[in-house]
């Protein structure tokens, strides 16, 4: 048995990618003190809309510009439902969830019945032939620039300060003169957006093609990442690079010769049964923001 | 013009928000029905109206809200104690897995013992997949909505390992288990239609879920524990305790669903044997308001709904993801409109600076 490292780490960071993004915004969001369920739907909507545009347009680029805005447009609705109004976080969450699954599967059906519609331009990787090297450039951005970026600016900013007092104790930041409301609606707004980058990434970039499976529980994936990095950046990269060693792993291990006698499917599980061993281990008396699942009201 | 809170809430307020709620949706849902070409009072006519209209309709809406009556209680009484529990999916699954290894394993059992074994082994399973989360949540305090999320898409590459591996149908080669035997047909609950006892089992299990979530000391403690955690925990009620109770019994009438559906519907395990009825027993449960009756009736409308959307899609060609439109829609937007129940409108010429009544704390 044989595995090709190289090969093995240049799966695990195009699988980790859109997790990062993805992860990301989530932590961004809850830092706020909201759960984010519509996570699953937003990158859903990501991946379609992004699609959608690139196919009728011809250029991916348009096609991420339209993915980020339907993303930004998702994260207002949550906040409508949950900063504005005041509803449950996990039930709106998953609501959201849902309904945009079901919105895009609708659109996707009534357009494309029966078709496998393929983008004749996807992004491309960077260098063709340099093994690990050889990424998609949303990949290079995730790790390089989104990450590092988000750490600085949630620990050294004032919009990292800000995201964090509305999160740790909504009362008290309102009483500084923070708005818990604008604060919430951005964390949200930007959210979205990086969570549809990241269902962007699969079909602009990986696949070129849309499928109804595409997220298949990538976003709950995310979620679990930002508990169990302890909303930190760099735990949550970490933790969406174990997810992703799991399935390059396993997409490894299914072309070894000595591995063809287990299900495929069992090895399918391996990341998400990582995942909660992870957090079965490290997710331990975790401290949540201080307003987590609360709606603020004034008064 | 502006909002402000109500001093208090008149009674015509609730029955007023709902219709709002639903004619929004209505009019939201009209935007794809039109976009699919099609007519939309013609459309909503067929979704509401027609299945209903007709016995064999009746009865085919009765078949179809099965399932969803299960998962829809199983989740009511979850987050009624307090506990997210989102993995119905899962466990619908596990528990149809659990009943198709009965009925593999024995499959000449006559129906008086096949058909408990079945439901029997349809609750272990359902159970077992409850297990892992709700112990975490004890033991550590792991958020469970994280854990049962997680294993909705394990439960699912379960069945399909098990359906392109060992159960893989033996004279077709599909990926479809084998027919159960006769004795894992349940009888139909009113002969020569295809509603089967799984109906009837479902409403027993409901009514026995709402005379003891409303009648009982048991129902009481429940409602305390899921309303105010550290009031009822301080009065003495074991919190944690329920909380484990009523993840279990939720995994379980979860698996009790998913072995009504293939040993009354199906027959044999397929890769789409749960049609997101568990995620939909979300949505049905908090329409519902975590009331058995209220279970009962959002259950029955989503069955309606979602035969309608069947004959839509084959008479006017609207996809049938129609459905989880409306179903996801009318359940944000009747929340929206309980809450927008606080508030009256304001106009600012007729009243300046009237003091915004306190009080009403977030939710």
């Amino acid at each position: 048995m044989s595995i090709n490292l190289l090969a093995l780490i240049g799966a695990m960071l195009t699988i980790a990618t859109p997790l990062v993004w993805a992860g990301i915004g989530e932590l961004i969001v809850e830092k706020t003190g909201i759960l984010n369920l519509g996570i699953e739907g937003t990158m859903y909507l990501g991946a379609f809309i992004g699609f959608l545009v690139a196919l009728r347009s011809g250029s991916p680029w348009l096609g991420l510009i339209a993915a980020i805005v339907s993303g930004v447009a998702a994260g207002l609705l949550m906040g409508l439902f949950t900063v504005t109004l005041g509803l449950n976080q996990h039930v709106s969450g998953l609501g959201l969830t849902l309904l945009l699954i079901a919105a895009c599967e609708f659109t996707f059906r009534l357009l494309y019945a029966g078709e496998r519609p393929t983008l004749s331009g996807k992004f491309e990787t960077l260098m063709p032939g340099v093994s690990v090297l050889n990424q998609h450039w949303l990949t290079y951005v995730g790790f390089l620039v989104l990450a590092p970026v988000a750490w600085w600016v949630l620990r050294s900013t004032g919009m990292g300060y800000r995201l964090h007092a509305v999160g740790e104790n909504f009362e008290a930041a309102d009483v500084a003169g923070i708005s818990v409301t604008a604060t919430r609606y951005v964390a949200l707004m930007v959210g979205g957006a990086l969570m549809a980058i990241g269902g962007a990434f699969l079909t602009l970039s990986v696949l070129g093609s849309f499928t109804l499976d595409i997220i298949n529980g990538r976003g709950w994936v995310c979620i679990a990442l930002v508990i169990f990095a302890k909303w930190r950046v760099w735990p949550a990269v970490f933790g969406a690079l174990v997810f992703a060693v799991t399935d390059a792993l396993q997409l490894q291990l299914a072309i070894t010769t000595a591995f063809t006698s287990i299900p495929r499917e069992l090895m399918l599980a391996l990341p998400y049964l990582a995942v909660i061993t992870a957090l079965a281990i490290w997710g331990r008396k975790v401290r949540y923001p201080g307003s987590y699942l609360q709606a603020y009201r004034r008064g | 013009m502006r909002l402000v809170l109500r001093g208090h809430q008149p009674r015509w307020l609730t029955p007023v928000a709902v219709l709002v709620a639903v004619l929004a949706t209505v009019a939201l849902t009209a935007i794809p029905i039109r976009l699919a070409g099609a007519n939309p009072p013609a459309a909503f006519e067929r979704y509401l109206v027609t299945p209903l209209s007709s016995t064999a309709g009746l009865y085919e809406v009765m078949l179809t809200a099965t399932p969803l009556l299960f998962t829809g209680i199983a989740v009511a009484i979850a987050f009624r104690v307090g506990y997210w529990n989102i993995g119905a999916e899962g466990q619908f699954l596990a528990g149809a897995v659990a009943t198709t290894a009965v009925a593999l394993a024995m499959p000449d059992l006559s129906a008086p013992l096949a058909l408990p074994l079945g439901f029997l082994a349809g609750a272990a399973g359902g159970l077992a997949w409850a297990v892992l989360p709700a112990w975490l949540k004890k033991r550590a305090d792991i958020d469970e909505v994280v854990t049962t999320l997680l294993l909705n898409p394990v439960a699912l590459l379960v069945v399909q390992g098990l359906l392109n591996g060992p159960w893989r149908n033996t004279s077709s080669g599909f990926t479809d288990s084998d027919r159960f035997g006769a004795g894992y047909d349940l009888p139909a609950l009113v002969p020569g239609t295809r509603v089967h006892w799984g109906f009837g089992l479902a409403v027993i299990v409901i009514i026995v879920a709402g005379v003891v979530l409303s009648k009982t000391a048991v129902g009481v403690q429940i409602r305390a524990a899921g309303q105010a955690p550290r009031a009822a925990a301080f009065s003495g009620i074991p919190v944690h305790q329920l909380r484990w109770r009523c993840a279990l019994v939720s995994g379980a009438i979860a698996g009790l669903g998913g072995s009504s559906q293939v040993m009354g519907v199906q027959h044999q395990l397929t890769q789409g044997i749960s049609n997101n009825y568990g995620y939909t027993g979300v949505i049905v449960a908090t329409l519902g308001l975590l009331s058995a009756v209220g279970v009962f009736l959002v259950a029955v409308l989503l069955g309606d709904i979602s035969v309608g959307a069947q004959n839509v899609s084959l008479v006017l060609q609207v996809p049938t993801q129609l459905g989880a439109i409306f179903s996801a829609l009318l359940m944000l937007m009747v929340l929206a409109a309980m809450s927008l129940r606080r508030y009256r409108v304001q106009w600012p010429a007729r009243h300046r600076r009237t003091p915004a009544p306190s009080g009403v704390g977030g939710s």
